[in-house]
């Protein structure tokens, strides 16, 4: 479980720096959103992954930590919120920018054709 | 009421944002400026009278809904933390009484906004829990998100959206660095992390690092320490000007984190991991200067010329919380007060310099002359005096206090070389940008003086009052220069005493 787990996190956190690292908003925003699932299931292992074991004293003899699951809610709150706002900022760039390039400005074509837009 | 007193500049800006999204003051304008300017008084003079109450019976711990610490949340509103909480009350009512002179008028939201930014940047000065932390960046941060498009145009929306961006990286970061010290630790409290981290061993140790270096990224991220500082100088220069004064206190709370993080956390008793990223802020610091001092001398308008002196000043303020002695904290905290202040009245100077100069605003070059020339060259003056660090005004203290905390330091052959031609850039480049901008006109441009459109831009009185109690800080921390730095030297007294922080803060303040 551990195994499969981690490269889980792994794959994803991959997946979002890749997706961040490119030139449009879009995968950017999707970069973002992928990063923070990545983030929540990290942060929910930190008390340890276990199976059948109640969140609540008083219901098991053995109990998980309750605290990274507070922290994997507040978290997912916030990152949901980030996500709205940038998603929103994306297409008020598209809007007032003319294009949806994280710089503002399609590169230079003529200038260097190895570019790929 | 009074044992809530530290948790009131958190309560206070929450409300005030609040109510003033709703009637009356939602509607009206009189209303909202009315509204506004009072509740940031009053929680300027509460943040007052719990400085006062710190000073009188030391260090106030508040355990929210009465959970103590470990496994609750509390507040620790100790000499540092309350000093900086009402340094950023008071850049607050400034910012809000600069505002009401028509800044505020270009979106409906300017006001609360600006109180929940207060509220995140005083959360988390005040916090004494890692977790707690995170949250109230967050709260400060979309606060900063909406005040940056505030009133913005298309440049506007090209920063912000890269602004947003860096700082969602950052979040995603700093949320691993916690699960990675929790995994560890067991526990966020700053004051039983720091206990815990003495007794790790074996791979936690490796661990505990990678959390802790992550950390580092972040806050470096936040306070612009080289080489994550691309962000700033776009951002504040495309910011409103009055918006990107009240920045000014934003990277200074990535400051404050690592101050806390690396003196009490990584500190003297942290077993393996003690000091363990002071060589990496000394030279990433010393690199920030020597950047913003190029950045400073290649500016080409006063609010780009600004946001690179907030640089260097970040990159001071690193490099005396490297140094980690009593010493070099005290003169942080000095100068830390000293540089927001001072920087926060220039970006509001670039502002009136520029609306008086009509199309070429703050670019330094020759212009149109300046309709108020006397009052405003009289503040550029002086703020520009206290910036570069020349006698007899604040800048010159806090200059010969760190350059005297950092004497003894192995590297200090490095630092004073770079730190003294740093200021030299500095004052070069204030002195030109001043001179060129009030002094040399264009004959052309001065027929165009006569405009009516010209005429309404003369400074609001409370625009000017707003700059005058800014500016005035200068000459005021430089004659009242010995109880203020007492007070630092007990704050940073308070700050590298381990033991008494740890058990005041376990014991709950009893």
């Amino acid at each position: 479980m551990e195994l499969l787990y981690a490269a889980c996190v792994g794959l994803l956190v991959s997946c979002g720096v890749f997706l961040i690292l490119r030139s449009r908003t879009f995968p950017v925003v999707l970069g973002l959103t992928m990063f923070s699932y990545a983030v929540n299931l990290f942060l929910f292992s930190s008390g340890r992954l276990s199976l059948n074991k109640a969140a609540v004293l008083g219901y098991s003899s053995e109990y998980a930590d309750p605290l990274p699951q507070a922290f994997v809610l507040t978290a997912i709150v916030i990152g949901f919120a980030m996500t709205a706002f940038v998603v929103i900022l994306a297409i008020r760039g598209r809007a007032d920018l003319g294009n949806d390039h994280v710089d503002g400005q399609l590169p230079d074509k003529n200038k260097n054709k190895k570019v790929k837009v | 009421m009074i044992q809530h007193l530290s948790f009131l500049p958190i309560l206070l800006p929450m409300l005030a944002g609040v109510l003033l999204l709703m009637r009356p003051f939602g509607k009206n304008k009189a209303f909202r400026r009315v509204g506004s300017v009072v509740f940031s008084t009053i929680t300027f003079l509460v943040s007052l009278a719990l400085l006062l109450k710190v000073q009188a019976s030391g260090t106030q711990i508040y355990a929210i809904g009465d959970w103590s610490a470990p496994f609750g949340i509390v507040l620790v509103a100790d000499p540092l933390s309350t000093l900086l909480v009402c340094l950023t009350t008071l850049l607050g009512l400034v910012i809000i009484l600069y505002a009401t002179a028509g800044d505020d008028e270009k979106g409906s939201f300017f006001h609360p906004l600006v109180h929940f930014l207060v509220l995140g940047v005083n959360g988390a000065f005040l916090t004494g829990d890692a977790f707690n932390l995170f949250v109230f960046f967050e709260v400060l941060l979309i606060a900063s998100y909406s005040l940056l498009m505030h009133g913005g145009d298309k440049r506007n929306t090209r920063a912000a959206l890269q602004y947003v961006i860096m700082n969602l990286v950052g979040s995603a970061i700093f949320l691993i660095a916690l699960g990675i010290l929790y995994g560890v630790l067991g526990t966020l409290n700053m004051a039983d992390m720091a206990q815990q981290v003495a007794q790790l061993k074996g791979d936690d140790v490796h661990l505990a690092k990678i959390g802790g270096f992550l950390l580092l990224v972040v806050f470096a991220l936040k306070g612009a320490l080289l080489p994550l500082h691309l962000w700033l100088p776009n951002t504040y220069a495309s910011a409103m000007p009055v918006v990107a004064a009240l920045f000014a206190i934003m990277t200074k709370v990535g400051v404050y984190s690592m101050m806390r993080v690396y003196t009490l956390i990584f500190g003297d008793e942290a077993g393996e991991l003690s000091h363990m990223a002071q060589n990496w802020l000394w030279w990433l610091a010393l690199a920030t200067i020597a950047m913003g001092a190029l950045g400073i001398l290649a500016s080409k308008d006063l609010r780009k010329l600004t946001a690179n002196l907030v640089i260097v000043s970040v990159g001071t303020l690193v490099a005396l919380i490297a140094v980690q002695t009593i010493d070099a904290s005290a003169a942080a905290i000095y100068y830390l007060v000293h540089s927001t202040l001072v920087t926060a009245a220039l970006f509001l100077l670039a502002d009136l310099i520029g609306r008086q100069r009509g199309e070429i605003a703050d670019r330094i070059t020759a212009g149109p002359p300046i309709l108020q020339p006397r009052l405003l060259g009289i503040c550029f003056l002086i703020a520009g005096i206290a910036v570069v660090g020349m006698p007899p005004l604040s800048g010159f203290i806090g200059k010969v206090w760190l350059l005297k905390a950092t004497i003894n330091v192995e590297y200090t052959f490095v630092f004073w070389p770079l730190y003294l031609l740093a200021s030299l850039a500095i004052l070069l480049a204030v002195a030109k940008a001043g001179s060129t901008v009030f002094w040399h006109h264009h004959e052309s441009a001065i027929k165009d003086e006569a405009t009516p459109d010209f005429e309404s831009q003369r400074v609001h009185p409370a625009q000017l009052a707003a700059l005058i109690i800014l500016i005035s800080a200068a000459p005021l921390m430089s004659v009242f220069a010995g109880p203020l730095s007492e007070y630092a030297i007990g704050a940073a007294t308070q700050l590298h005493d381990f033991n008494s922080n740890i058990n005041l803060i376990l014991s709950g303040g009893q």
